[in-house]
């Protein structure tokens, strides 16, 4: 019981890092891949051509490899110009990756509004931004909450990968104090601490989902 | 008033309607009847706007006007479309009182007691708080044409009012339709329905199925 109480500082340090890339990575990529899901449904082919490309490529290769690109691939390019700190470096690979899974669930979202529902608010003058705003979205929401839920599980998981760009995230503090003081208590805690937050979140989406049941 | 003049409209090099002429006088309900296919909804669609016309000309008041790209709130044309196209996750009284804060700019008291005497003109004051999926065909088609009224069109349009509902309500939707027409408002009703239209109309127009 002391060892746990004499480790669980370091681990909760590293949880907070894993926290704050999950917590950023959500707020920038949901509206991001909102914006994007719309522009894989607009009509305007170049553009459409471009981010379904940025898509393929972002779910099309692993998510580690692309970490490891940002952090050590890019200063290779701009000679040292394109060089991000390790937490920005994970934070900008994480928020490009998210985005695109979050932009395919929105899309399929997005595809499922009759379009009536566009024209019916075209009819009462409403602009495209209060249409997608007022009248759309809320109804996208719906639909996509349980696949972005997923993702947002998901998520917390995937943020362990940060610890190949040494970043010292829970996973980290869990690994480092486990072969130091040789013993797999740390990594059961380690354990824990995510099943913790998966759970948290599995009830926060929960809460979420009976909210949007006000309506069919 | 409002004229059509040669009013033509392709899809795919299709000719869906050939030179169409028509004119609606104010307050005046104007039927336009044909069968299934022949380009009532089509014609509907290029009145208000939500497809572009490929030849004719739109004229209000004499002056020439494009419903596709009109911006103007003055010349609002309506519309209740077939399937209603309420918004499942507004409230009824927020299905009307929408358009008129965003667009007109009205605030959100003065927009509400407005739906409010909308809907008990129409009898369903008492639905104001439910969502549409609790309403029946009818009260939906009812809250449409209330939501319609709240943006003070030139002319209201509806896509078939009677093909979704059951026999005995049609003579709600007809009642409705001649009361408004007591308050002046210019209607137009796409029906297949020929008797319902000998019974509320002014002027019927027949459109054909073209043969391009
Ligand atoms: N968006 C569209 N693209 C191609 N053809 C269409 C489209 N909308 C309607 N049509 C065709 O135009 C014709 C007239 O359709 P419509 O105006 O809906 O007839 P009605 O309302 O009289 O039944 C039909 O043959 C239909 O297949
Ligand atoms: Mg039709």
């Amino acid at each position: 019981m002391s060892y746990i109480l004499e480790i669980l500082p370091s681990l909760l340090e590293g949880a907070q890092l894993t926290l704050k890339i999950f917590l950023w990575t959500v707020v920038g990529s949901i509206p991001l891949g909102l914006i994007v899901g719309l522009g894989l449904t607009s009509h305007f082919v170049p553009l459409k051509a471009i981010l379904k490309f940025y898509v393929w490529l972002m779910r099309g290769t692993p998510l580690l490899l692309q970490l490891i690109f940002v952090f050590y691939g890019l200063p290779l390019i701009g000679s040292g110009a394109l060089t991000l700190q390790r937490y920005d470096a994970a934070l900008f690979a994480f928020i490009l990756n998210y985005t695109a899974y979050f932009a395919e669930i929105f899309r399929g979202g997005l595809q499922s509004i009759d379009h009536g529902q566009y024209e019916s608010a075209k009819v009462l003058r409403l602009s495209y931004l209060q249409t997608v705003r007022k009248v759309i979205t809320p109804q996208v929401l719906k639909i996509v909450l349980p696949s972005i839920g997923n993702e947002v599980i998901n998520l917390v998981k995937d943020s362990s990968l940060v610890y190949v760009i040494g970043l010292g995230d829970l996973l980290r503090a869990g690994n480092v104090a486990t072969s130091r003081d040789v013993t797999l208590v740390p990594l059961i805690l380690v354990g824990v601490i995510y099943l913790l937050m998966t759970a948290v979140l599995t009830f926060i989406l929960r809460k979420l989902e009976q909210h949007y049941s006000y309506w069919k | 008033m409002l004229e059509l003049k040669n009013i033509s409209k392709e899809y795919n090099k299709r000719v869906i309607l050939d030179h169409v002429n028509m004119t609606v006088e104010d307050g005046e309900i104007m039927c336009i009847v044909g069968e299934s296919g022949a380009g009532k909804t089509t014609l509907l669609r290029c009145i208000s706007g939500l497809e572009r016309i490929d030849g004719g000309q739109i004229l209000i008041d004499g002056k020439e006007f494009d419903p596709y790209s009109n911006q103007n709130n003055d010349s609002v044309i309506g519309v209740v479309f077939q399937e209603y196209q309420l918004f499942p996750h507004l409230k009824v009284l927020e299905n009307i009182t929408l358009a008129p804060i965003m667009v007109l700019k009205k605030k959100e008291a003065e927009a509400r007691q407005e739906a409010m005497q909308l809907l008990e003109g129409l009898s369903l004051a008492d639905k104001a708080k439910l969502y549409p999926y609790q309403l029946s065909g009818g009260q939906k088609q009812r809250v449409a044409i209330a939501r319609a009224m709240a943006m003070k069109p030139r002319i209201l349009c509806y896509d078939e009012p009677t093909s979704a509902l059951d026999p005995g309500l049609r003579d709600t939707v007809k009642n409705i339709i001649l009361d408004l027409k007591k308050s002046g408002m210019t209607q137009i009703v796409v029906t297949h329905d020929m008797d319902f239209a000998k019974q509320i109309a002014d002027s019927i127009l027949k459109v054909k199925p073209s043969r391009g």
